[in-house]
C-alpha cells in the first residue's frame, strides 16, 4: 500500500454559488457588509437572564419573534430560530431549492456546525424539572438539544435528501463542514451541499467560559496589545457549494481547506502554533499556494490564542499579509464561526475590503504581523481564514476567485 | 465509494474486543451481556488519564485496538469520531451545575463537554497531528460517520480511523434519550488494496439489517448498528446490509472478503 502520509492537494475548489450570514452585526449580507464597512459592532452588554454579570456578547435582535414553518415546529428552540432566520436571507432558501431541482433533492448533501446545537432547551427544562426531578414532558431531546436537529431541520426545511451531518469540532464546526463537504462531492457521494454553522447563546457557553476566566468585560479587542478575553456571540452562516463547471462563471469559491489536530492539550494551544501552521500550510498548497491578500484571523481576543495565532502567521507570512479579525463586529459565534467568516471573507474578496480590528489602538507588537486596524481598500483576491477550537481542532480555508 | 478495512476494534456488553468476540459474532458462541471493562488509556500523561470519562475510554479503547491491528502508525492516520451522545456523563454534570445558584461550572469540564473531546484525547494520546473530524447524527451516527470516514479515504486517498461510541446519558435526561450501555467500534479504512473491500453508498431505501440475537444490543446503542457489519466481517461472508436513515433514504454497505 502506498500513502503519501499527506493531504493531497488534488481535491478540486468549489464555487460557493449562494451565500449568507446572520450574526449580532446584522442580518443578512447587506447588512453585514454595511456594518463591515462603517465599522459598526454589534456587541452590547449582555441582557439575557442567568448569565455571568459584567460581560458583552453579541447577541442577534428579533431571535424571540421568529416562527419556524408548519410542520417542523417540534424543532422549535433557539438555535433553529436563528437558522430559520439565517436561511430566509439573501434568497439563500430558494437557491438550494433551485440545486435541489437541478441535481436531485437526493444530491445534495447537509452539512452543518454546531458546538451547542439547542441545549438552551435542555438548561430551561432542567429549571423546570418537577419533583421526581423528571424534565417537562414537553421537552423535546431528539429535535432541539441533539446535533443532528440542526442538519435535519436545515434539510426539511429547504427540502432536501441528500446526506444530513452535524459537525461538532468546537469552534472548527463551521469551517470543517466546509471540507467535509468538498470531500463528499469529491467522492462522489453528492453534486451539491449546503454547509455552515448555527450556534446560540447558551449558559454552557458563556458560564463555562467565564470559568476558565477568559471572558471581556467589554467588547473583546481581538490582537489588541491589551486584550482581555472573549466576547461570545450567536451566528448562523450558510454557504451552497458546487463543483465550478455546475456554477456560473465569476463566483466566488472555496480555493482550499486544510485541517490538523495539535496534539497537545484539550484546551491550550500549542504555543508555537504548530497545528495552526499546518491547517494553513496545507490549506494554501489545496489552493495552489497562490498568495493570500487577507488572512481573517480566528482571533478570539484572549492573551493566549491571539499570540499562538500571532506567531503562527508571522511563521508562515511574516508581516506581508495584513491580517485582522472580525470578532470585534459579532463576538465569537463558536461553532458558527468559521461559517460566518467564510462569507464575510467572500465579502471581503468582492468588495477589495481588508476590514481593521475594531476598537484595537495598538495591536501587540510581539506578534510581528500587519495587523489592521482601520479599513483598508486594496484588491482582495484571496482570502485566509483560521478556526481554531477546543479539542486541539484546527481548520484553514481559502475563499477567493476561481 | 470503495475502501479496505485493516483494522478493527470492538468493546461492547458480552463483547471485549475485536478478537475475542469472533465466536460470539458468527453465533458459535452464546452472547452473554455483562459489564464492560474500560481501561484508562494507558498513552495518555497521568493528568489526562485521570480527566478521562467513560466515553473517552471506550473510544481512545476501540481506536487503539483498531490502529494496533492495521499495523499502520497511528499518529499517521486521519481520524473520524461519529457519537449521537458525545460525553453524556459530563454535559449532565454541567446542566446540573447550571442549576444550582450562581450557576458556577467546572473549567475541565467545560473543555471536556466538547464533542470533539475524545478525538482531542485520543490525538493527545497518540501524538497526532493529522486532521480529526467529530459529527454526530442521533440513530444514524454510525451511518453518517461511516460515509464521510470512506468519503475522506476516496477524496484524499489517506488512510483513516473511524471509531463510534455511545455511552448513556445521565439522569433525568436518560429518559428521553435511552441508550442502553456502552458500545464503541473502530475501522482503519484505506484507499487500496486490503484483505476486505468494504463499498459504501447512498439509497432511497434498504431492507434495515438484522444483528440476530445481538439485535436487543443492536436497538439499544446508535453505535451498535456496526453489528452486522462486524458479524459479516468475522464470518468473512460477503454481505450487503441496509441502514435505513431517520429522515428517509438509506446507507447500504457491501462487504467483499477473501480479497488478499
Amino acid at each position: 500500500m502506498r500513502y503519501s502520509g499527506e493531504m493531497h492537494s488534488t481535491i478540486p475548489p468549489l464555487a460557493m454559488t449562494a451565500f449568507t450570514a446572520t450574526s449580532a452585526m446584522g442580518t443578512g449580507l447587506a447588512a453585514t457588509r454595511a456594518a463591515l464597512h462603517a465599522r459598526r459592532g454589534g456587541l452590547a452588554p449582555c441582557d439575557l437572564p442567568g448569565m455571568p454579570e459584567g460581560i458583552w456578547v453579541g447577541r442577534v435582535p428579533g431571535l424571540e419573534d421568529v416562527a419556524l414553518p408548519e410542520g417542523l415546529r417540534r424543532f422549535d428552540c433557539r438555535n433553529h430560530r436563528l437558522a430559520e432566520l439565517g436561511l430566509a436571507q439573501d434568497g439563500f432558501a430558494a437557491a438550494a431549492e433551485a440545486a435541489a431541482a437541478r441535481f436531485g433533492a437526493q444530491r445534495v448533501a447537509v452539512v452543518m456546525g454546531t458546538s451547542t446545537s439547542g441545549i438552551a432547551e435542555t438548561e430551561a427544562a432542567y429549571a423546570k424539572r418537577d419533583g421526581d426531578g423528571a424534565l417537562p414532558p414537553e421537552f423535546d431531546f431528539a429535535h432541539t438539544h441533539d446535533l443532528y436537529a440542526l442538519p435535519r431541520y436545515v434539510r426539511a426545511r429547504l427540502g432536501l435528501r441528500g446526506p444530513a451531518v452535524a459537525i461538532s469540532t468546537a469552534c472548527t464546526s463551521g469551517a470543517r463542514s466546509f471540507l467535509e463537504a468538498q470531500s463528499m462531492i469529491a467522492a462522489g457521494l453528492c453534486d451539491a451541499a449546503v454547509v455552515g454553522g448555527v450556534d446560540t447563546l447558551c449558559r454552557m457557553t458563556l458560564h463555562g467560559f467565564n470559568s476558565l476566566e477568559l471572558l471581556s468585560k467589554a467588547a473583546c479587542r481581538p490582537c489588541a496589545a491589551d486584550r482581555d478575553g472573549i466576547s461570545i456571540g450567536e451566528a448562523a452562516g450558510f454557504a451552497l457549494l458546487m463543483r465550478l463547471e455546475d456554477a456560473p462563471p465569476g463566483s466566488v469559491a472555496l480555493l482550499g481547506a486544510g485541517a490538523s489536530a495539535d496534539g497537545h492539550h484539550m484546551s491550550s494551544p500549542h504555543p508555537e502554533g504548530l497545528g495552526a501552521v499546518a491547517a494553513m500550510r496545507d490549506a494554501l498548497a489545496a489552493a495552489g499556494d497562490l498568495p493570500v491578500d487577507y488572512i481573517n484571523m480566528h482571533g478570539t481576543g484572549t492573551r493566549a490564542n491571539d499570540a499562538m495565532e500571532g506567531n503562527a502567521v508571522r511563521a508562515l507570512f511574516g508581516d506581508r499579509v495584513p491580517c485582522s479579525s472580525t470578532k470585534g463586529w459579532t463576538g465569537h459565534t463558536l461553532g458558527a464561526s468559521g461559517a460566518l467568516e467564510a462569507v464575510i471573507s467572500a465579502i471581503c474578496v468582492a468588495d477589495g475590503l481588508v476590514p481593521g480590528c475594531l476598537g484595537v489602538e495598538l495591536p501587540d507588537p510581539g506578534f510581528g504581523v500587519d495587523v489592521a486596524v482601520e479599513n483598508r481598500r486594496a484588491p482582495v483576491r484571496r482570502v485566509l481564514s483560521n478556526s481554531f477550537g477546543f479539542g486541539g481542532s484546527n481548520c484553514a480555508l481559502v475563499i477567493g476567485q476561481a | 465509494m470503495r475502501c479496505g478495512i485493516v483494522g478493527v476494534g470492538l468493546l461492547g456488553p458480552g463483547l471485549p474486543g475485536w478478537a475475542a468476540s469472533q465466536a460470539v459474532l458468527t453465533g458459535e458462541a452464546p452472547w452473554e451481556p455483562g459489564p464492560v471493562a474500560l481501561p484508562p488509556p494507558a498513552a495518555l500523561p497521568p493528568t489526562e488519564r485521570r480527566r478521562t470519562s467513560a466515553a473517552v475510554r471506550l473510544a481512545l479503547a476501540v481506536a487503539a485496538e483498531a490502529s494496533a491491528a492495521s499495523g499502520l502508525a497511528p499518529e499517521s492516520l486521519e481520524t473520524v469520531f461519529a457519537s449521537s451522545n458525545g460525553d453524556g456523563a459530563v454535559v449532565g454534570s454541567i446542566l446540573e451545575a447550571l442549576s444550582t445558584p450562581g450557576g458556577a461550572i467546572s473549567p475541565t469540564q467545560f473543555h471536556n463537554s466538547v464533542h470533539n473531546a475524545a478525538a482531542g484525547y485520543w490525538g493527545i494520546a497518540v501524538g497526532s497531528m493529522r486532521p480529526s473530524v467529530s459529527l454526530g447524527g442521533y440513530d444514524d451516527s454510525f451511518p453518517a460517520g461511516l460515509l464521510q470516514a470512506v468519503a475522506a479515504v476516496v477524496a484524499r486517498r489517506v488512510p483513516v480511523l473511524f471509531c463510534c461510541y455511545d455511552a448513556p446519558l445521565t439522569a433525568p435526561l436518560d429518559a428521553r434519550r435511552m441508550t442502553e450501555g456502552v458500545f464503541g467500534v473502530g475501522f482503519v479504512l484505506v484507499p487500496e488494496d486490503a484483505p476486505v473491500a468494504l463499498s459504501v453508498e447512498m439509497a432511497d431505501r434498504a431492507e434495515p439489517a438484522s444483528a440476530g440475537a445481538l439485535g436487543p444490543l443492536m436497538a439499544g446503542n446508535p453505535a451498535a448498528r456496526a453489528l452486522p457489519l462486524l458479524q459479516a466481517l468475522a464470518a468473512g461472508r460477503a454481505e450487503r446490509i441496509g441502514l435505513p436513515l431517520l429522515d428517509g433514504g438509506a446507507v447500504v454497505l457491501g462487504v467483499e472478503p477473501g480479497l488478499s
